[in-house]
């Protein structure tokens, strides 16, 4: 059984590669057998925690649409083991307490062998422990440190995306050695923010810089203009990272304040303008600085073919904007992370040979059992190492360089950048 | 009177009753649902005294959840506290804030009441940002499985934090119906109708309203405590203006100043959000509309209608 | 920056807030002061007032001036029509409770922040300002199009004010204010004057609106603050004052700006709010309000 079980499996990975090769599309899939040998032809049901409103809408739109995508391709690949795969989407309205309800519609009443998806800490933060009490894995999608910290337990992993420390740590050297030692930050003054302020200023300290003002933006603020003056005069370094509607203000109002007058080099991340236009009026002053990209919005000249392919299944334009609509901007360099969590998931579910929900702890430990996890169609983000004790995993990191209303990569860091010690052992919790 | 007396209390225990052989019935999903509905009515419960029964329109009310949530869940987290003697503290910190925010808030009434306690609310709301280092924030915390216990008794176990939660509201609903046939409920009522009578009458507005005020906020903060206790998370979100305005909605739903009002109201309003996210991804519209027809036909709460109309007994 | 620049910065930044907030306010307090209702939908004005400008700009041809003086008019109407028929349809047949109204316009809120995430979308989208002027001072640079909002505010509210004190229409809202029963025994037929107050409300809403979109991108849940600030001011300034909601709004706007320049952001947040707070506990009838008889 388990030998028919493989070649079904190798099967369709040649079929994926295939697809890259001929460019083919994916219904010629539909022609090859499908569903091999199922013990069940049952659908693997997959809940998925959406942001559908709420402040974190204009991710979860694109979260859903990247969601959906990544399905397509999978089920057309066969499905997880043999199964056809289903994701149930349901609102969390981006609210901690609607979230942990929403844990437990999809995992109780929809019957789904898995939660994953979820972007805003609060919302992981607020749903892990009903995840936790019902011994349903929860993979989440948020790029908070909350997982590695080891505030949660078993059952929350984060195998899509790098944490923020990890990220953080990793373009501390680049920005020392190429834009300046003397970093004033502004965050907003939440959790999130206190990430970016905490573990950069440790990394830039580490590489013989200094963060000379730490400039804390209260959240209910929609206007920002009257906190810029904290920024020192000689700093050399402007590091920002803000979150939620009001970031492209807050850009623009960078921008007036320093206006044609001499400004620091400026440094921010990609989070400050997550599905907005960098070419938007009033936004023309970012050429020439440099942002953080988990995964680059614009098409690089030397993208892989997985890139490429990943881009057209879910529909993006070759500058990180629905194909359909080009003033639809993405949410480019968080949003693969949902594509490559489900596919870790059918992964991990197969070397569990993962059957009914009480193979779950089997299906947690396969994960906690992964390693490398090279690039591919399944990881077009690039190559990742999985660290099972601490439920994290660790990729590469870009920045890139404004330039004629594109960003362009100018150095990726390697897995290597963006390790830190392990701060707990989750191997070692009960189920 | 006496048949009135046993009619509504027939009515209450019936509910009590009801509630605890549901649990034998209801699926899980709805299991913890009912859980959580019951806890968040003991903070509309206590909304209610202030608002339904005093007439103190307070928008402040998440200050008093969120002091019961964070006494507690702080108390847990830093200070290594078990469940119990935390959620005590929790009750103090609600009462003691509500002392304080009364002495000043209650020298106003009607709408100013209303902004100054909106802005006491934003101010203790910013404050759990400003301690970020403690209460991380807008994140939150999430509470050791293993402190979530009481004795022998595991919170996290599904039954028994339906017991908890069935305990706490039985016991916070029979004080609502003792306060309302109560001497004491009866001045608080009289205030909220013709204060100048009342005090003619010889009672001290004050007095009364820092009362109902300290028993309602003791009540939300009871609420928060136990939330963040059965339920493992504590965070910024429940401190947010979100949080003052859903008891006021809660209560106007089910019906100001009836005693079983405040539960129907977060039991309609919770399944309301449920279902219709089951019928539209656009479910915030049919949330919308429904308050709104609910509005039109039972301009008093649903349990408000219902006194007017057919059950004037109705405490 | 030294400390002088710096308060310049914070006080401009006041002035512009003020500006913004008075217009909304000032709406606000109309609705509050003549029907006596919390329009907890009065913030959701402002958002469609937003959201409606950035559809204008989008569909006027031509230069960016263009399409934002179209919105400066067509937002307000559009939203005004909104509100009246939600005063007709709904509010009337409350009979303005006010009980049964808090439930309606949170209902209504929900109502148009899905319409307008369904039909706008979550993102924040801006909306180009019709001129490009930057001001750069010695320290910093400042926008123009700020003060420009500043004046436009400005010439407004002087409009508002010589509607409510020079037309007849705005004696009849304000003989409605005063007095409802004696303006209904003296022929003013009080549900056409509910209507039009209601939409003149949030007309006033959605033209602030209007003015900030350049500032502030259109976002379905940009109505929160609004709505927050604008009770908060009408009631420092005093119920059915206009001087008052003016002063309130400048106090509100520069207390936040100034204190910032003192204190860690976040605390000068805390304090500012505790301060405003403070206003009203010592004095509850508002700025400019009177003592109730």
């Amino acid at each position: 059984m388990t030998v028919i079980w493989h070649a079904a499996k190798a099967n369709r990975r040649s079929v994926i590669k295939g697809l890259i090769a001929g460019g083919s599309t994916l219904a010629a899939t539909a022609s090859l057998p499908r569903y091999i040998q199922a013990q069940t032809s049952e659908p693997i049901r997959l809940g998925f925690q959406l942001h559908r409103t709420g402040i974190g809408a204009a991710y979860g739109r694109w979260y859903e649409r990247t969601a959906t995508a990544a399905l397509q391709v999978l089920n057309d690949s066969g499905g997880i083991n043999g199964r056809p795969v289903e994701i149930l989407f349901e609102d969390d309205g981006t609210d901690p307490k609607r979230g942990a309800e929403v844990v437990e519609k999809l995992a109780v009443q929809q019957n789904c062998d898995v939660v994953f998806g979820t972007l805003f800490s609060h919302v992981v933060m607020g749903s892990a422990p009903r995840a936790g009490e019902l011994k349903v894995p929860y993979l989440v999608c948020s790029e908070g440190h909350h997982v590695a910290s080891g505030a949660l337990d078993r059952w929350t992993l984060q195998p899509g995306i790098t944490d923020v420390k990890s990220q953080v740590q990793s373009m501390a050297p680049w920005v020392t050695q190429n834009l300046g030692r003397k970093v004033t930050m502004v965050f907003p003054d939440y959790a999130f923010g206190h990430d970016h302020r905490d573990y950069f200023t440790a990394a830039v300290t580490a590489q013989g810089g200094e963060v000379i003002e730490h400039v804390a933006i209260p959240p209910t603020e929609t206007s920002f203009t009257r906190y810029l003056p904290r920024i020192p005069n000689d700093t050399e370094v402007l590091y920002h990272v803000m979150v939620g509607p009001a970031v492209l203000t807050f850009v623009k109002e960078l921008g007036e304040f320093y206006g044609s007058g001499s400004r620091p080099e400026i440094f921010g991340f990609i989070d400050s303008l997550e599905a907005v236009d960098i070419t938007a009026p009033g936004l023309e002053f970012l050429d020439g600085t440099h942002f953080w990209e988990g995964h680059p919005r614009f098409l690089q000249q030397d993208a892989s073919d997985y890139e490429t392919y990943y881009r057209a299944a879910v529909g993006v334009d070759e500058n990180g904007a629905s194909a359909a609509d080009p003033r639809d901007v993405t949410t480019y360099a968080h949003m693969f992370s949902v594509w490559e969590t489900l596919f870790s998931i059918r992964d991990a579910m197969e070397a569990a040979n993962y059957r009914t929900p009480a193979d779950r702890p089997a299906f947690v430990e396969a994960m906690e059992s992964v390693t490398e996890i090279p690039a591919s169609i399944e990881h077009p983000q690039g190559a990742k190492l999985f660290n099972g004790k601490t439920h994290q995993v660790f990729g590469i990191q870009n920045i890139s360089v404004v330039a004629d209303g594109r960003m362009n990569v100018v150095h990726t860091t390697s897995i290597d950048d963006g390790l830190y010690e392990d701060e707990v052992d989750y191997t070692t919790l009960p189920f | 009177m006496t048949g009135v007396l046993n009619r509504s209390a027939i009515l209450h225990i019936g509910v009590v009753i009801l509630l605890f052989a549901l649990q034998f019935v209801l699926p899980p999903y709805h299991h913890t649902n009912m859980a959580r509905i019951m806890t968040l009515a003991v903070f509309a419960m206590g909304y209610n005294v202030a608002f339904g029964y005093t007439g103190l329109l307070s928008l402040g009310h998440a200050l008093f959840f969120a002091s019961g949530l964070y006494a507690a869940g702080l108390l847990i987290q830093m200070g290594g506290w078990s469940a119990l003697p935390a959620f005590s503290m929790a009750l103090i910190a609600g009462g003691g804030l509500a002392l304080l925010v009364g002495v000043l808030a209650l020298r106003t009434t009607g709408v100013a009441f209303m902004i100054v306690t909106l802005m006491f609310a934003q101010a203790g709301y910013l404050t759990v940002l400003y301690l970020g280092e403690w209460t991380r924030g807008d994140e939150g915390l999430v509470l050791p499985a293993a402190s979530r216990t009481i004795g022998s008794l595991d919170l996290t176990n599904d039954t028994t934090r339906y017991f908890c939660a069935l305990a706490l509201f039985s016991i916070a609903l029979l004080g609502c119906y003792l306060l309302a046939r109560s001497s004491t409920g009866r001045v608080l009522i009289a205030m909220r109708e013709n204060e100048e009578r009342s005090r003619m009458l010889g009672y001290d507005p004050l007095r009364y309203r820092l009362t109902a005020l300290v028993i309602s906020a003791v009540m939300s903060a009871a609420a928060g405590a136990a939330y963040g206790v059965l339920f493992g998370y504590v965070g910024a979100t429940f401190a947010s203006i979100q949080y003052s305005i859903f008891p006021l909605l809660w209560v106007l739903l089910g019906g100001a100043g009836t005693v079983l009002g405040p539960f129907l109201g977060v039991l309609l309003m919770t399944y309301l959000v449920d279902l219709a996210g089951d019928v539209t991804s656009a479910h915030l519209l049919v949330v919308g509309i429904a308050l709104v027809l609910t509005v039109l036909f039972a301009p008093r709460g649903l349990l408000g209608t219902v006194r007017a109309r057919w059950l004037p007994w109705l405490p | 920056m030294d400390f002088g620049p710096f308060l310049l910065l914070a006080s401009l930044e006041g002035l512009v807030m003020a500006a913004v907030l008075a217009l909304t306010a000032v709406g606000l307090s109309l609705v509050f002061g003549v029907m006596r209702v919390v329009n907890v939908a009065h913030g959701e004005f402002f958002m469609l007032g937003a959201i409606s400008a950035w559809f204008v700009v989008d569909l006027v041809p031509g230069p960016a001036a263009l399409g934002f003086a179209a919105a400066l008019i067509i937002s307000p109407l559009l939203v005004g029509a909104i509100a009246a028929i939600a005063d007709m349809t709904i509010l009337k047949r409350l009979h303005y409770e006010p009980e049964a109204t808090i439930v309606a316009t949170i209902g209504l809120l929900y109502i148009f922040q899905q319409l307008a995430l369904t039909f706008y979308g979550a993102d924040a989208r801006p909306v180009e300002a019709p001129f490009s002027l930057r001001i750069q001072f010695p320290w910093f640079g400042y926008s123009g199009y700020k003060l420009a909002v500043i004046a436009a505010s400005v010439v407004v509210l002087v409009g508002v004010w010589a509607f409510l004190t020079k037309t007849r229409a705005g004696l009849v809202m304000r003989a409605t204010q005063l007095d409802r029963e004696t303006a209904q025994a003296f022929g003013i037929n009080v549900d056409r004057v509910f209507a039009g107050v209601f939409a003149l409300g949030a007309a006033l809403a959605a033209t602030a609106a209007v003015l900030v979109v350049p500032i502030q991108q259109a976002h379905y849940l940009m109505g929160g603050d609004p709505l927050l600030l604008s009770f908060i001011v009408v009631i420092i300034g005093g119920l059915g004052s206009l001087r008052g909601t003016v002063v309130a709004a400048l106090l509100i706007g520069l207390s936040d700006g100034i204190i910032s320049v003192f204190f860690s952001p976040t605390l000068a947040k805390i304090i500012a709010t505790l301060l405003v707070a403070m206003v009203l506990v010592f004095r509850p009838q508002g700025l400019f309000g009177r003592r109730p008889a």
